[in-house]
């Protein structure tokens, strides 16, 4: 299982357990991570799974592609270093205690 | 103890209750569903799973124990054949009633099928709609036998390239003029079209179908409109859904294409709500109901929320998606009303977008492969802003400068 922790809107931290391959936005849902709507299930169609990436994690992260490079150019309060689409993320051992924080403006 | 039933467990269903629980209702909450599953996401059925690419684990919304953990009773393959709005309780197919002091129907909506002496409900005629139907015509996806799908809708056409993708020969028809008709403008069912045949798929419009017999147990002969006669090896049928309303209708509440509610999700009974495809809702000055799953979650939440008392009316920021090929459609807003429609070439190749206006309004986007236009005119559109046309029509005006309406006239 890879740990992630999200800091939720307001503060609260959620730690979720999730199995390797899953995509971080996945491991949200399954631990009901408030902000992280997913409308579109994944499939890269809307950017409401929008999150910051921790400074220390998000070199270890694959580049975006350019259908989330994209989204994200006209995503909500995009912070350009650490903004990633989380359905984009897949968990592997490497991303083991991933921190990220979900947009207020998501929650 | 307040008791909370949610009937229908599909993705309205399922955000409802977790909302409900989000939002600190601490009561009894059942969540009841007529299919043997946990709630899952409908879209990829005919997409990626239908193809392979995504297997059943993952078309779960939320793994069972989510549902013990927040104290969520789901009740899977259960139906409730009547509800008593005076009593509030819920007649179950099997089993004792139910008393609850709230409900929420989030039934969706049910496939339209061929009529009986069309074959409907027979094997090798299959509907889209649930994870059974997906599951029940996998076997039919193997190289080189031949799909005849009848309706040229999102559904239709999602089926078709994946079948096409998998090697199958595939014909398409269309009764009205035009694929995607009812949803979208001619540029875009012009676009579309293209990137089917282009695909090998054959696609007949104005073509329906006429007859389908079953000459021998492996084949069916489809007869078209159009004279021509098909041998095909099995018929999925795309031409539409029907909001479930049965069970609303036996408890007297108001149907108006859908379950009738207001902008807080209440039907015409205070303490019996609906939310998602089954139910149609205020718009703009008009009433809408709406078949898409970003309407269905966001209703549901909304309708949570005023089933707490926290509730704010609910606006809708329509939107949509559909996978074909390699290609993604977004279509933000709804284009009803539209008068004139704006293509606007994508900054890469193979990328464009259609803009609907009514007079100088924009209504609506249908964005092909184009995640910026469908991005920057969602935004506008909520906004109720709107660019000026010859603008939209200029590539070389950059999509974050596009000047508006308002400007103009300032």
């Amino acid at each position: 299982m890879i740990k992630a922790i999200f800091t939720a809107p307001g503060g609260t931290t959620i730690e979720t357990d999730a199995r390797d391959g899953l995509s971080l936005m996945e491991a949200a849902r399954l631990a009901n991570v408030p902000g992280i709507l997913a409308e579109c299930g994944g499939a890269c169609s809307c950017s409401t799974c929008h999150v910051y990436v921790d400074r220390d994690w998000i070199g270890k992260l694959p580049e975006k592609d350019e259908m989330e490079t994209d989204l994200l150019d006209f995503a909500d309060e995009v912070d350009e270093a650490t903004s990633r689409l989380s359905c984009q993320i897949k968990l592997s051992p490497e991303l083991d205690g991933i921190r990220v924080t979900v947009p207020t403006r998501q929650g | 103890m307040t008791h909370i039933a949610v009937i229908g467990a599909g993705q309205a269903g399922s955000a409802l209750a977790a909302k409900l629980r989000a939002l600190g209702f601490d009561g009894q909450l059942t969540l009841i569903g007529s299919e043997p599953v946990p709630p899952y996401q409908r879209p990829p059925l005919s997409k990626k799973y239908m193809s392979g690419e995504m297997q059943l684990d993952r078309l779960f919304l939320r793994p069972e124990s989510f549902y013990e953990e927040h104290q969520i009773t789901l009740l899977t393959g259960t139906r409730v054949i009547g509800i008593a709005p005076d009593t509030m309780t819920l007649a179950m197919e099997n089993g004792p009633e139910i008393s609850v002091d709230q409900i929420a129907l989030t039934t969706g909506a049910d496939p339209i099928c061929l009529p009986p002496a069309m074959g409907g409900g027979a094997p090798g005629i299959y509907t889209m709609r649930s994870l059974r139907d997906a599951d029940a015509m996998a076997h039919e996806f193997t190289p080189g036998r031949h799909v005849l799908i009848v309706g040229g809708g999102y559904i239709g056409l999602e089926a078709a390239a994946v079948a096409a993708t998998k090697g199958l020969q595939v014909t398409l028809v269309e009764m009205a003029p035009r694929i995607l008709a009812r949803v979208a403008a001619e540029e875009t069912s012009d676009w579309v079209r293209a990137l089917h045949r282009a695909h090998g798929v054959d696609i007949r419009e104005g073509c329906g179908l006429d007859s389908l017999t079953r000459p021998n147990l492996t084949t069916f002969s489809a007869g078209l409109s159009d004279g021509s006669m098909l041998e095909v090896d099995f018929v999925i049928c795309g031409i539409g859904v029907r909001p479930a309303t049965a069970l609303a209708e036996m408890a007297g509440l108001e149907i108006d294409n859908g379950i009738k509610v207001d902008a807080f999700g209440q039907s015409s009974r205070p303490l019996i709500f609906a939310a998602g495809d089954c139910a149609s809702f205020p718009w703009k000055g008009t009433r809408i109901r709406l078949e898409s799953v970003p309407n269905a979650i966001d209703q549901a939440e909304a309708t949570a929320a005023s089933m707490l008392g926290q509730g704010a009316p609910y606006v809708a920021r329509p939107w949509f998606w559909s996978d074909q090929f390699d290609v993604k459609l977004q279509i933000a807003g709804l284009n009803s009303g539209y008068d004139r429609v704006i293509t606007r070439p994508g900054e890469k190749p193979g990328t464009q977008s259609h803009w609907y206006f009514a007079g100088d309004r924009l209504l609506a986007v249908d964005a092909m492969n184009d995640p910026r236009a469908y991005m920057m005119s969602k935004r506008l559109i909520e906004a109720g802003k709107s660019p000026r046309t010859d603008a939209v029509a200029d590539p070389q005006v950059p999509l974050k400068s596009l000047p508006l309406v308002e400007d103009a006239a300032a």
